[in-house]
């Protein structure tokens, strides 16, 4: 960095300096263990789903039955402090599947309940998995509109 | 200039008030690293038998307040002032968990830089006369602070590689007028710095100009060369900081790399703890002095200590606001 006085940093200047003395990610690792893991929770499913049509259900029954028992899952893995350790090895490969977004909705649940049901659980359980709600259900909503209007 | 006064941000004490006592407690985690031996007591949880991680946070700090009493062999109304502070929401750690100390209390915040804050207040109230016994005292908890400055601790996330591990655990140094203990012969104040630095997940890239301007100024305004010390002791700048702060200082013409430690790297093992790029929290610098650097000075092994605690000025809303982290060191010169 040469003879730089303390003061002398621009912010840009010394944010570079910090990203470059920084450690980072192991981008592949991390993803090959989100890959696999991922992977597995998306096998687990499959092999829920494939009992009940083996047992002769109907697809949109089988369907919500597999979303039904995976976020049970996701949200009593959470509550055994087993969810947080699977995430910290797994990354992006447990938070993107379902068992995630019951995660993300079980443990600010769990955390704020020491203030209350009413303050603490009921207004912190959508702190993480709020944005995820209400940005989704608006892009479905506006892609709902646009299929409509092509449509009809 | 007033009497005292070296330089610009920098105090001379006339009559070095004594640290002659220290407590400390540690949650498990702290208790499995290199330096558990030291505390006065580890947890085995981080509840302690209450309900919330607030409430146990309090009770850290109350019990803490408890021991150095015994230990120091004091009664309340011999401290003529406790000030202290913490993590949480107008501090409410240390608050509550003082409700029942009956003695005159001042709070302050300085982040993880609290414990040189307290410190240099106390021992400038002790040096001018207007204090015989001050304790100065700090806490943070990894759970509640996780819980108010990030996720929720269930949460199945990753952290950052530059993420420090908020301390569990409270430390209290008892300054005074008469006794046996090391000094605090200088007292040198930070000037808030701010570098441009938006990761709350880079603490320590963030609060290292901080830490390198506050140990220039001290050069400086005392004299010192970094010669005179056995130890340069940071907070919790964690691996990143340390070696930011350690450059920055080299170029400013004073070569500290075989005098600087850092608090948040010493009470982990950062091999096996998993706790990134080192430790944070107000208890950090706290515990660590409390505990390990108190008894290698009253032993001899260190006897000139440059203490410098250091601190990120952001809170939550700051963050996702997009400001940048304004940050503090201040330093203090403790002799044995």
């Amino acid at each position: 960095m040469g003879k730089k006085m303390v003061k002398d940093f621009t912010h840009k200047e010394y944010r570079d300096y910090v990203e470059k003395k920084s450690p980072k990610s192991k981008v592949l690792a991390n993803t090959v263990k989100a890959f696999v893991v991922g992977g597995l929770i998306c096998v687990a499913g499959q092999l829920i789903n494939n009992f009940f049509t083996s047992r002769g259900m109907e697809k949109d029954t089988v369907s919500n039955l597999t979303s039904i028992i995976m976020i049970f899952l996701g949200a009593l893995l959470t509550g055994l402090n087993i969810y947080d350790n699977l995430g910290k090895f797994a990354g992006a490969g447990s938070i993107v599947p379902i068992t995630g977004f019951a995660n993300s909705i079980v443990s600010p649940a769990m955390e704020f309940k020491s203030e209350g049901y009413v303050m603490g659980v009921g207004a912190k359980m959508f702190v993480v998995a709020g944005p995820v709600l209400v940005y989704g259900i608006s892009a479905s909503i506006i892609v709902g509109i646009i299929y409509y209007l092509l449509h009809y | 200039m007033a009497g005292k006064r070296l330089g610009n941000q920098t105090v001379r004490l006339e009559t070095p008030p004594r640290i002659i006592s220290t407590a400390s407690i540690a949650g498990p985690k702290e208790g499995e690293g290199p330096l558990g031996h030291t505390f006065d007591l580890v947890l085995e949880d981080e509840l302690w038998g209450e309900k919330t991680w607030e409430k146990a946070e309090s009770k850290i700090v109350r019990e803490t307040w408890s021991r150095i009493l015994e230990k120091s062999g004091k009664a309340p109304e011999d401290i003529n002032y406790i000030i202290a502070g913490d993590l949480l929401n107008q501090c409410i750690a240390t608050t509550f968990g003082l409700r029942e100390s009956s003695a005159p209390y001042l709070g302050v915040y300085g982040a993880c830089s609290t414990m040189c804050e307290s410190l240099s207040i106390g021992a400038m109230l002790v040096d001018g006369g207007f204090a015989d016994n001050v304790v100065c005292l700090t806490s943070s908890h990894f759970c509640s602070a996780e819980k108010q400055f990030r996720f929720p601790l269930e949460l199945g996330t990753q952290r950052a590689p530059t993420a420090q591990w908020t301390v569990l655990g409270c430390g209290a140094v008892l300054v005074s007028s008469h006794g046996q203990g090391p000094a605090i012969t200088h007292v040198t104040t930070g000037k808030i710095v701010d570098k441009g630095i938006k990761d709350a997940n880079n603490m320590g890239g963030a609060m290292a100009p901080a830490a390198a301007d506050t140990i220039v100024s001290h050069f400086k305004d005392t004299g010192f060369t970094p010669d005179y010390y056995d130890l340069v002791l940071t907070g919790d700048l964690g691996i990143v900081g340390k070696a930011i702060c350690d450059e920055m200082v080299g170029e400013q013409g004073f070569n500290i790399s075989k005098k600087l430690k850092d608090c948040g790297l010493m009470i982990y093992d950062l091999n096996k703890q998993d706790v990134h790029a080192g430790a944070s929290g107000c208890a950090c610098s706290a515990t660590v002095f409390a505990g390990h650097i108190y008894k290698e000075m009253l032993e001899g092994r260190i006897k000139k200590l440059l203490l410098v605690a250091t601190g990120a000025l952001l809170n939550p809303t700051s963050t996702q606001q997009g400001e940048t982290i304004p940050s503090i060191a201040h330093a203090v010169t403790i002799e044995a």
